[in-house]
């Protein structure tokens, strides 16, 4: 890096919609590449930094589908909010595990797990409190709903791809994964 | 006079064959990887999955059903070949359930060796996610359908190898779907067995054996570290051209 005037810092938000933070806990796996890549980013909303709200962003990542109303909002924010949208992980590509629901009626699913499970207190029922998100019918991939720039394909990706997409864009390169990089698994 | 035989032109390098071959066959005999999903080199072409296409004077044909000609000029490898290829295979992704993280096939999988060979990073397309049936009333085998790409392998295996034509391919477009030969419509009262050919060809993860689980671990999988154009046909004990085109598929 140059020794003159200090370098702007990119600034990168991520979210686990519909996800499991195993991309999250993926992105942790660069180790101590992480302590070069603070060098040259700074978190917005993320759970590194627990912010609640998304600001304007050069990158965002976003790992899990769409799986309730909450979900769709934050994701529209980071689309509003950030230049360039990555989807990591299975789950933001293709819905993932949350997805496996969707041949399922959505208040079948509700009533089994709540109200009809052997073991429930008596008048269990589905639990509507106002602050809950609504479910949506299906679960979807992020892609369905607005646009995203890039993908990283993987549950969860490797550190190597999140390293791989970070550094290309950070030096202005279209991202490409290498041999190896891509598996869907 | 040593007469090098008759050869076409593949991406500029010549593949000799022998008259009667497709391009498929003499390329794979040439060690060549041309991807594929529905061809298996013991049986007459199927021409159902479109992933084999080479560009040929400006057209694309499907290299398993098209006949070597005498100093044809193919094309395997271009950006826009691979542009086909990767929206083929997005297409096959989204019309079926491929959740890949669940699957004991995966790995060893041929539908995601060649997904990730060509690059493929998302379905692109909208996800459809159908409703398909699982059945797992055979002692040995278990059939999962939301991963059957309809490849046909299994109904020819068991019809013009096993000799029980235990599968068929029934319905129409998007309705296409793998149908199991008894009255009940159950795989277990079938006569399957689970050393048929037809249990062991299925190149996705949709007709698989009981109790191997993921027995191999990630890393050491069939195409965990060499992709799979850089690897042999795998050997299943069936010759190149075993099965002679025949009227056993007759209605397809």
């Amino acid at each position: 890096m140059s020794a003159g005037a200090p370098q702007r810092k990119w600034r990168v938000a991520t979210v686990s919609l519909a996800g499991c933070f195993g991309c999250h806990m993926a992105f942790l796996d660069l180790d101590e590449r992480l302590l070069a890549l603070i060098e040259r980013v700074e978190f917005d909303r993320s759970p590194l930094t627990d912010l609640k709200t998304v600001g304007p962003c050069d990158i965002g990542l976003v790992e899990g589908g769409l799986c309730n109303a909450e979900n769709v909002h934050v994701l529209r924010a980071f689309r509003a909010q950030c230049k360039t949208l990555v989807a990591v992980g299975a789950c933001a590509i293709t819905g993932g595990l949350p997805a496996q629901r969707n041949h399922l009626r959505i208040d079948d699913v509700l009533r089994a797990v709540y109200q009809q499970r052997p073991g429930l207190a008596a008048g269990a029922a589905v639990p509507d409190d106002p602050e809950l998100p609504l479910p949506l019918n299906r679960v979807h991939p992020i892609h369905e709903v607005v646009h995203v720039d890039h993908s990283l394909p993987g549950c969860p990706p490797p550190a190597d791809a999140f390293w791989a997409l970070l550094t290309d864009l950070m030096a202005g390169r279209t991202p490409r994964l290498g041999p190896g990089l891509i598996h869907y698994d | 006079m040593n007469d090098p035989g008759p050869r076409f032109s593949l991406d500029g390098e010549d593949v000799p064959f022998r008259p009667g071959e497709t391009v498929l066959e003499a390329a794979t005999r040439a060690g060549r990887h041309i991807p594929h999903l529905c061809w298996h080199r013991g049986f007459a072409p199927h021409g159902s999955c479109r992933l084999c296409m080479v560009a040929v004077g400006g057209r694309l044909v499907a290299a398993c059903s098209t006949a070597a000609e005498p100093g044809a000029e193919l094309t395997l490898h271009s950006e826009a070949l691979a542009r086909e290829r990767r929206t083929l295979l997005q297409l096959l992704f989204v019309e079926g359930n491929h959740f890949c993280p669940s699957c004991e096939q995966s790995g060893s999988c041929r539908l995601q060796a060649e997904a990730c060979e060509a690059g493929m990073l998302g379905p692109h397309f909208e996800e459809l996610y159908p409703a398909r049936p699982v059945d797992a009333s055979h002692p040995d085998l278990l059939l999962d359908t939301n991963r059957c790409i309809l490849c046909g392998l299994c109904v020819r295996a068991s019809a013009q190898v096993d000799g029980k034509a235990v599968f068929a391919l029934g319905g129409r477009g998007l309705g296409t779907h793998l149908v199991v030969g008894s009255a009940s419509g159950r795989l277990a009262d079938t006569d399957l067995a689970a050393d048929d050919l037809a249990a062991r060809i299925c190149p996705v993860g949709a007709l698989l054996p009981k109790r191997r689980g993921f027995a191999v671990p990630i890393g050491q999988r069939r195409y965990d570290r060499v992709p799979i154009s850089a690897q042999p046909e795998p050997d299943d004990g069936l010759a190149p051209g075993a099965v002679p085109p025949a009227g056993a598929e007759a209605g397809r």
